[in-house]
């Protein structure tokens, strides 16, 4: 696919299909169609530059949401030839088919306009699978001492990582088919806190996360764990509340 | 491959899609295998009448279909218990390599007896 892609400069450009809302807002936002421009390649150029230069050059109405353009905001992902990504941290030559892009607003959350998603529902859900830590200390207390060896803190080392920039979220099918799930962003960060040694609130988390929307509703289509930009291990965060909270369960704990 | 397939196209989506579809085919076989055998209640005649049908070479393909989506789902579902109650290891796709290459083994020697 990448032989057809227009090479950089030489004034060679790249057909962009880019999502515009056509409903007044809202709800109704998320009504819309496919709008075609032009955009000149340039080397190194991200899908990010793309957006940007259509907002700037050809269409100042364009919505789209970034911050820090490197990758460390989470905020400019979009849903690129089908797949949901970082548009700063993807370059053109990397997802363009036969010249063209196609770029639309994550999936499973409200457009608010364009390329620009209504995220409140992702983050709330954070909450909702009591991704808030609760220790006992005050600052009157000395740290807590918690070994970099101990297998829970390296359990915790592999999902801390996470920017909340919803590509898995947007990617995940069970989110789409059952818009209660908690989905896996929430549940990575529930299973940092499962393995926060410090963490007082482990009871009401584990029921956070074993209902109906919760880890045992995931399918392991790990297709969170295959998009997300971090690399961060999903699935496998997810496998391991499966397996605390089953654990607790059997235990009468749960 | 449209655009809205790509997401799915890796290996643990089409390991789903296997043992789905595999599922719903075992689900759909098991009330004519109870039918079958509630045929020795009408006689022997009935059932041997049955059995003789299944030497139909239709019906050992359909036969070698089955025990392919048997074994799939099996090797599928061993995959599943794994992956969520073993502790995990970067060795998801290797799993689901082996799952598909004891699936189609089972099918092969299903083949092999067969005739």
């Amino acid at each position: 696919m990448d032989q057809a892609t227009p090479p950089a400069g030489n004034g060679s450009m790249i057909k962009v299909s880019v999502w515009r809302s056509t409903g007044p807002g809202g709800v109704a936002a998320g009504e819309g169609r496919f709008e075609a421009f032009d955009v000149p390649r340039q080397p190194s150029q991200t899908v990010l530059d793309v957006v940007t230069h259509i907002q700037r050059h050809l269409d100042p109405t364009l919505t789209y949401r970034f911050a820090c353009r490197v990758g460390v905001c989470g905020s400019c992902a979009m849903v690129v030839n089908g797949e949901a990504r970082w548009t700063c941290r993807t370059h053109v030559d990397k997802v363009s088919q036969d010249g063209t892009l196609e770029i639309s607003p994550l999936r499973n959350l409200p457009v608010i306009r364009d390329l620009a998603t209504d995220m409140s529902e992702f983050f709330d859900k954070w909450a909702r699978a009591r991704g808030q830590f609760t220790g006992t200390r005050t600052r009157k207390d000395d740290f807590a001492v918690v070994s970099p060896l101990s297998a829970e803190r390296q359990q915790v080392d592999l999902g801390i990582e996470c920017i909340g920039c919803g590509v898995c979220y947007s990617s995940c099918d069970v989110v789409e088919w059952k818009p209660d799930y908690l989905g896996p962003a929430a549940m990575n960060r529930a299973w940092t806190l499962v393995n926060d040694t410090r963490d007082q609130a482990q009871r009401e988390r584990l029921a956070a996360v074993a209902g109906d929307a919760g880890c045992h509703a995931c399918h392991t289509h790990m297709t969170c764990t295959e998009r997300c930009p971090k690399h961060l291990p999903l699935t496998s965060a997810i496998a391991g509340l499966k397996r605390v909270t089953t654990r607790a369960l059997l235990k009468g704990e749960l | 491959m449209s655009r809205a397939w790509r997401n799915r196209n890796h290996p643990a989506w089409w390991a789903f899609i296997v043992h789905r579809v595999s599922g719903l085919v075992l689900a759909a076989f098991i009330p004519l295998h109870f039918w079958a055998l509630g045929q020795a209640l009408a006689g022997e005649a009935a059932l041997e009448g049955f059995i003789a049908w299944t030497a139909n070479p239709l019906v050992k393909v359909a036969e070698f279909g089955l025990v392919i989506a048997l074994a799939a789902h099996l090797a599928g579902g061993m995959r599943l218990l794994m992956l969520e109650f073993l502790p995990w290891r970067d060795w998801q796709k290797s799993l689901f390599a082996v799952s598909v290459a004891a699936s189609i083994g089972a099918g092969l020697l299903f083949a092999l007896n067969m005739g």
